[in-house]
């Protein structure tokens, strides 16, 4: 397993490195930092003021090395937009993003993997056919289009929550709602699919067989062999959800770190997307190695991939 | 910012569904608090680094300038200084009020405006706009009250940069903080102070009942403001409808008209202009635009009325000559091309090209269905325009190294009513300037740097003509913006688009 582990996070780190290197590149290929910087009222002189002040004349090699360097001891810079470190920033932001997308995430999980294990037990029945709907609509309905009901029901029509921001907890409910809806329909559309082809395996004939019970032929001998691709999925899912559904963020004015992740890009603010870019590339770097041992601890046979 | 069409649509049908609501419209008049909501984050509150509106309004209500421009009167009035004169056309020499104290205790004296003025002068403090202060030869206290300001060239817009652009930090503290100090916690002279901040997310302002007696902003009859960032404009709506916000802004025409029967909507013709400009000047490539019968028969392609009524609407005209009609300068009696597709297809002929021509034209911080009106209009006359949006920098960046033959954007000219800060950046024989017309360069120059009002008409006038004359714009129409307000608020629009909170008030 150690080996198994060490190879896993050589990749992982290479991975983060490569995205960094790549988002850091194409910042200057979609417009010259300097002039987005300088504003729409920029002139050329002040463009030429922004381009020495903040080093973008400088190789971008260079640039990148010393970007690189820095981070590494832990100083991500200053905020060209909020002339504010990046660390104050990012740490007003971060902590938004995680409960959502954590709480948004349990939620998930705990409506669609038992809603497609009851699936499975009796496809095309009315309960398959009802989670189906569901899973659909899901699926269909456009999230911000979902959130903007939502706020005019809960929000605007009853006056039961918050219509926009996260001042008070009961503001994260719509988002979460939301958020977790949007990654239900792939998580039990899967967990049914896997459910049924296990359920069919020869070794559950056997189970059965032997008269053990019907629960614990579901939760223990199935789940465990039908959960090897929920939990890549999971992970992903999890992954996309923590680095922030700018949609949701925007339509309920949560402030977390995908939303900054776009607003800093339309702006060039160069310290705040790289921070943004290293953190949410580690983040999905951490859940898909930690998705891969998870995998490996279920299955032993995957220990030697 | 561009939006999904899709979005749009669904956000259309949400909004439709908020019509069907009675909510009571509560808003922040029962606790004195003034809900705003911008669509985007406001920057670093050091005005002195700000390119964007909503950053720059906040600051205004917590920093005061020199002097203070009534937008109703067009006077200028004393603010920080009582009095203020020309000693020579280079020297401006500044009597200081007495009694006036910062938000953090500290007296304002002539040090404050000596150690901020040549503070932001020096190039590494990294002041955004070199246009607001590189007039400014250095600045000299006097005696404790009274400071002079020595010019480092003559510009006609001087006054109207002291006017509240320029804004003065309490100089114990700014030397102690610097400019990254002021952003995490602002301290100014003016009708408010900011008592929280989350950057970008959330400001909460209080009065500040120490603000100097006699100052042109007065005293606030609001006491509170919360300023959030709502990005979503139909979240905006929702916020607006329950109660729960009093003052948003830019709303596009189709929702404003929905929403009327709803909230108080108030509009207002803003400084900002829409225009294409075409590329002339010899160092760029043989565009089609190089020819004057070729632009000539884009000015008559184009159905700006057409276009104006369908998409602007509100205020908006058609504009003639290079300028807002309501700057100072903005000559009226130039040449004009009225909507005349036969005329166009005509000039075109005439210049060569029976079969038309093909040209690029990018666009950028403008709505894509009027760049695709504008399209459909040339085409029409055998224009054929290949469309590209762009973000204004990538696209400007492309103007600015004339490798674009035709630039569809718009310019604020800093909120300022006089030509000086449009015809000078487009015309002036800068960067931006991709006609180079000496003859027009010249008059430009002479006007800008002139303290004589009627030689600087006169100037602007010409120039103005030729370049209508030898149609060097598409110029397109004068901006207006919807507010969707509280029922229960006071607010009065102005063109340069800084709102002034402090002359809000309730019903």
């Amino acid at each position: 397993m150690l080996p198994f582990l060490a190879r896993r996070l050589i990749v992982a780190a290479l991975v983060a490195l490569a995205v960094s290197m790549v988002a850091f590149g194409l910042m200057f290929v979609a417009g010259d930092p300097a002039v987005v910087l300088a504003g729409q009222a920029g002139r050329a002189q002040d463009v030429e003021m922004i381009r020495q002040a903040y080093g973008l004349d400088r190789p971008l090699p260079v640039q990148f090395l010393g970007w690189i360097g820095r981070a590494l001891t832990g100083n991500f810079g200053t905020s060209l937009y909020f002339n504010l470190p990046v660390a104050t920033i990012i740490g007003e932001r971060l902590p938004v993003t995680l409960m959502l997308g954590s709480v948004a995430f349990l939620l998930a999980i705990l409506v669609s993997v038992p809603l497609g294990i009851a699936a499975s037990l009796k496809p095309g029945g009315l309960l398959d056919r009802a989670a189906l709907l569901l899973a659909v609509l899901g699926q269909a309905i456009p999230s911000f289009w979902l959130g903007l009901i939502l706020i005019v029901v809960f929000g605007v029509w009853w006056g039961l929550v918050p219509i926009s921001g996260t001042e008070s907890w009961q503001g994260y409910i719509l988002p979460v709602i939301v958020l977790s809806y949007y990654a239900m329909p792939a998580l039990m559309r899967l967990t049914r699919a896997g459910m049924i082809e296990v359920l069919g395996a020869d070794y559950i004939r056997t189970a059965r067989a032997k008269g053990l019970a019907r629960l614990r032929i579901l939760m223990v001998h199935a789940l465990r062999n039908a959960v090897l691709p929920l939990v890549s999925l999971a992970a992903v899912q999890f992954g996309m959800m923590l680095s922030g559904s700018i949609v949701i963020e925007s339509v309920f004015a949560i402030n977390g770190l995908g939303r900054l992740a776009w607003e800093s890009l339309l702006r060039s603010d160069l310290p705040v997307v790289q921070a943004i870019i290293l953190i949410l590339s580690l983040i999905y770097v951490t859940l898909t190695t930690a998705a891969d041992l998870v995998n490996a601890w279920l299955d032993p046979r995957l220990r030697s991939a | 910012m561009a939006r999904l069409g899709l979005a749009s649509l669904m956000g259309g049908i949400a909004l439709a569904l908020l019509g069907l609501s009675a909510p009571p419209a509560r808003a922040g008049k029962a606790d004195d608090t003034l809900n705003v909501a911008f669509a985007l984050e406001p920057e670093a509150l050091d005005t002195y680094k700000i390119a964007g509106r909503e950053g720059l309004i906040l600051s205004r209500h917590i920093y005061d300038g020199l002097l203070y421009k009534d937008l109703d009167t067009g006077e200028i009035k004393p603010a920080l200084a009582k009095a203020w004169r020309f000693t020579d056309p280079m020297t401006m020499e500044f009597d200081l009020r007495e009694g006036v104290t910062f938000h953090n205790g500290a007296k304002f004296t002539a040090d404050d405006v000596v150690y901020t003025l040549n503070t932001v002068l020096d190039p590494n403090y990294g002041t955004r706009f070199r246009i607001a202060i590189d007039w400014i030869e250095r600045v000299e206290k006097v005696s404790e009250f009274q400071v002079r300001i020595k010019m480092a060239k003559p510009f006609a817009g001087a006054v109207e940069m002291l006017a509240d652009a320029l804004p003065i930090y309490p100089a114990a503290y700014f030397k102690e903080v610097g400019s990254a100090g002021m952003a995490a916690k602002p301290v100014g002279t003016g009708p408010y102070r900011l008592v929280e901040m989350t950057p970008g997310i959330r400001y909460a302002f209080e009065r500040f009942e120490a603000h100097y007696a006699g100052s042109p902003k007065g005293r606030p009859a609001i006491g509170k403001i919360v300023v959030r960032t709502i990005p979503e404009l139909n979240t905006q709506f929702a916020e607006l409808l329950a109660g729960k916000l009093d003052w948003s802004w830019r709303i596009p025409p189709d929702q404003a008209a929905r929403l009327a029967s709803r909230i108080q909507i108030v509009n207002g013709p803003i400084m900002r202009i829409a225009y294409v400009g075409l590329t002339v000047a010899a160092k760029a490539k043989d565009y089609p635009t190089r020819n004057l019968l070729v632009r000539r028969a884009i000015n008559h392609a184009v159905n700006r009325e057409a276009i104006v009524q369908a998409f602007a609407g509100g205020a908006s005209q058609v504009l003639n000559a290079a300028c807002n009609p309501k700057q100072f300068g903005c000559a009226q009696d130039v040449a004009t091309y009225a909507y005349d597709p036969a005329k166009a297809k005509a000039l075109l002929s005439e210049a060569g090209l029976p079969n038309g021509v093909d040209i690029e034209m990018v666009f950028a911080a403008m709505p894509r269905p009027v760049a695709e009106a504008v399209a459909s209009d040339l085409a029409k006359v055998g224009i054929r325009v290949t469309l590209n949006e762009q973000q204004y920098a990538a696209g400007v960046q492309k103007w600015r190294a004339g490798e674009l033959p035709a630039f569809f954007t718009n310019w604020g000219s800093y909120g300022t009513g006089d030509v000086a800060f449009i015809i000078s950046n487009f015309f002036g024989g800068g960067a931006d300037d991709l006609v180079q017309d000496k003859e027009v360069i010249d008059l430009v120059t002479v006007a800008d740097t002139a303290q004589d009002r009627a030689l600087r008409q006169e100037n602007y006038a010409k120039a103005l003509k030729k370049i209508a004359d030898q149609a060097y714009w598409l110029p397109m129409y004068d901006f207006n913006i919807n507010y969707g307000l509280s029922t229960a608020l006071n607010f009065k629009p102005h063109p340069d688009e800084f709102a002034r909170w402090w002359l809000s008030s309730w019903k």
